[in-house]
């Protein structure tokens, strides 16, 4: 009889598997029967473990010894090394910035020790397509005692408002409340459904997946559950088709629950029937707002409805509807499982629990992290994250996606919860965290969120579909260098009104990004309108390419270099730019060997 | 699924496979020697029969794992047991024989078989 004493846990995420996880793991399989250690070793895929930036990352236990960056390559010397003579390799191991030499264990690293893990909690420790390995990690617990003990639905509720649990996908509405709203609804036929929104859109978001790839079981347990404590018996997993991993994981998690009678009639011999479906998304941002989400479930056009009657009285096919973000729902179980006074204790005040958050932009340690509310953002940014790469200085964090705003580095110290951030004139958001440093033009920004929106706007108000093209009108006027002084006032009275009268959540938060810039960054704004003048040297109508005549030996490989030949100048002698064919490239400055370009 | 007792069961099935990758303290951990030397005595089969017998007797807080040369080459194949908050133990000269009594005296019922043990050998 063989007993396995070592498991290699590779990341299949989308991060990892893009960099060749999946070959690593052919590789693995192959170099065990080649060793003969098959018998005692085995691989087992799993989701994301938050550090995407180190990808991909194999972690074998029981050392725990977490590989980064592995290659196809290395996957023989780590079996005949580590899995047949027992030595870690050093040389492979995790070597993240700010970290005294190697570390052997994910969780003692930097990255790690200030997270707490809910919502993430069996990713990258589980496979994602195994529901025993789901069910060994008290998966299906809390959905079977509440069935087999007849809990009642409206306990279960309660269990749900006392844990302060608030919605993840960006707005914080209490989730006990919803489910309290949906479950006193009255449906005209007894019909009421549940729905999860899979529908992350926001750039550079990535949670939600994350959650989906590496435990989809703890969401259609989540969904079992809210579907009995609301009255419902059909589920929907709405998820966008860009999304190929996920959707097959819970293709097969949903095949496993229903084979394990986890899903479908008589549940735990209960009498509770539930099912579950997918509907996959064409990648619209606006079916990410609730009642665009079931307008496309339904086979319609994904546009917003005006609310009231909001989805809990009326929602999808016009009964009342529970919707809940995937993060929300990766609450629940630990939720019921652990209590709601263990959930209350974490966070603060208004905001309890955890939030993830998916790191990007300027900074070293691109991943996943979840940290409990509260935390600061410098916490997130210089300990969890490692700081700006490159001895850039921080300038900015931008949360929320293009419904958020710029956090400026002087409120680094800002707690991260629902109210503080509203407060400073940003949102939570989904958990899209986009770190700047000082040379992101702040304006661009705000024209990058602005372009997004109005390519994503569905059309259906006037304030959506003209103002925020209006909008980005204006700041592309400032960006070219065209800008007037009363264009700023102009911009803060249309964003005003895009606010009040805009018809759904996509349209009230657009000139989010706008508004927070202008807040925190105007003298970035004033310096375009009255100096002509990009302080970031990003917008490419107000920076000029220069050579400077001292330095410039005339070696000519500038002018090589120069995709528009606008480069002149006799060998050995200083060369010119011509501004007027100059299409600011910066291509020369790459070229140049003497540091004799530079940007104005 | 019918019943708690039918999840129960699955999960204590699985149970002893996971809590390998939980890397907490209160586990004992037992290291074979598989450097070369290790192995030219026949450090192998002492490890099959270890991961054997610990299978066989289901015992989940128990990790097996290797290491390299610990220095008496001489009188290898060497085996350690670690039990949390106790002092190591180092079985030398072990066999595959041996095995059995080591996993149901020592790791079972915490009784350290002294006659195998390096002071013994010594």
């Amino acid at each position: 009889m063989s007993f396995i004493r070592s498991h290699i846990l590779v990341c299949t995420g989308t991060g990892c598997s893009s960099s060749n996880s999946v070959k690593i793991i052919e590789e693995f399989e192959k170099q065990l029967v080649a060793q003969g250690m098959d018998k005692e070793a085995k691989v087992v895929r799993t989701g994301c473990f938050g550090l995407c930036a180190l990808g991909p990352i194999v972690t074998i236990y029981p050392e725990g010894a977490c590989y980064t960056h592995v290659t196809v390559e290395d996957v023989e010397e780590i079996v005949s090394e580590h899995i047949v003579k027992g030595r870690i390799v050093k040389r492979l191991l995790n070597k993240a910035v700010g970290e005294e030499g190697p570390v052997t264990s994910l969780t003692e690293t930097r990255f790690y020790k200030h997270q707490q893990r809910i919502a993430l909690r069996n990713c990258g420790v589980i496979n994602p397509e195994s529901i025993d390995e789901y069910i060994a990690v008290d998966g299906y617990a809390a959905l079977g005692r509440i069935l087999s003990e007849q809990i009642p639905p409206q306990q279960v509720i309660d269990t749900i408002k006392a844990s302060g649990l608030r919605g993840r996908g960006g707005a914080g509405f209490s989730t006990g409340l919803k489910w309290q709203f949906t479950h006193d609804a009255v449906s005209p036929d007894g019909v009421k459904f549940v729905c999860c929104n899979a529908d992350e859109g926001d750039p550079g978001a990535f949670m939600d997946r994350s959650v989906l790839e590496g435990d989809p079981h703890t969401i259609i347990e989540a969904m079992t559950i809210a579907g009995y404590a609301v009255g419902a018996h059909q589920g929907y997993i709405y998820v966008r088709a860009e999304y190929p991993i996920a959707v097959k994981r819970l293709e097969t998690a949903i095949g496993q629950a229903k084979e394990y009678g986890l899903l479908g009639k008589n549940i735990f011999e209960s009498g509770f029937d539930f099912d579950l479906e997918l509907r996959l998304g064409a990648g619209a941002f606006v079916c990410g707002e609730e009642t665009a989400l079931m307008r496309s479930i339904e086979g319609h056009r994904g546009e917003p409805k005006t609310r009231p009657p909001f989805p809990a009285v009326k929602g999808l096919f016009d009964r009342p509807t529970l919707l809940n973000n995937v993060e929300t729902y990766a609450n629940i179980t630990w939720i019921l499982n652990h209590g709601a006074e263990a959930f209350a204790a974490i966070g603060t005040e208004k905001s309890k629990g955890t939030k993830v958050f998916a790191l990007g932009g300027k900074i070293t340690n691109t991943g996943l992290v979840e940290v409990p509310m509260g935390t600061t953002l410098r916490t997130v940014v210089e300990d969890i994250g490692g700081g700006v790469p490159g001895g850039k200085k921080f300038k900015a964090a931008q949360t929320g996606g293009p419904s958020g705003g710029c956090i400026p580095a002087s409120l680094i110290d800002t707690p991260i919860d629902y109210e503080s951030l509203a407060s400073i004139g940003s949102m939570m958001g989904s958990g899209g965290l986009i770190v700047m440093d000082e040379d992101n033009c702040m304006v661009d920004i705000a024209k990058f969120y602005l372009e997004f929106i109005v390519d994503e706007s569905c059309g259906k108000c006037a304030p959506c579909r003209i103002g925020t093209k209006r909008l980005l009108g204006l700041l592309t006027k400032i960006t070219e260098g065209n800008g007037e002084p009363e264009d700023l006032d102009t911009i803060e009275e249309l964003c005003n009104h895009i606010k009040q009268s805009a018809l759904c959540g996509l349209g009230q938060t657009a000139p989010n990004p706008v508004l927070s810039t202008l807040k925190h960054f105007r003298e970035e704004y004033e310096a375009h309108i009255y100096e002509k003048r990009c302080p970031a040297g990003v917008c490419k109508a107000l920076i000029q390419y220069v050579v400077d005549p001292t330095k410039c030996k005339g070696c000519t490989r500038c002018a090589q270099g120069c995709p528009t030949g606008a480069i002149s100048g006799a060998v050995r002698a200083p060369h010119i730019i011509n501004q007027s064919k100059c299409i600011k490239c910066g291509a020369c400055m790459d070229h140049c060997r003497f540091d004799a370009i530079s940007k104005q | 699924m019918k019943s708690l007792a039918e999840l129960q069961a699955i999960r204590d099935r699985m149970r002893g496979q996971i809590d390998l990758r939980d890397s907490g303290d209160d586990r004992i951990r037992v290291v074979v020697g598989m450097a070369t030397c290790g192995i030219a005595a026949g450090a192998r089969p002492v490890l099959n029969a270890l991961l054997e017998e610990v299978n066989k007797r289901n015992l989940q807080n128990v990790t097996v794992s290797q290491t390299g040369c610990i220095g008496v080459c001489r009188l290898e194949p060497i085996v350690e047991v670690y039990v949390p908050g106790q002092e190591k133990v180092t079985y030398v000269k072990m066999t595959p024989d041996k095995v059995a009594s080591i996993v149901s005296e020592h790791l079972v019922n915490g009784r350290v078989v002294e006659e195998y043990t390096i002071g013994a050998a010594e």
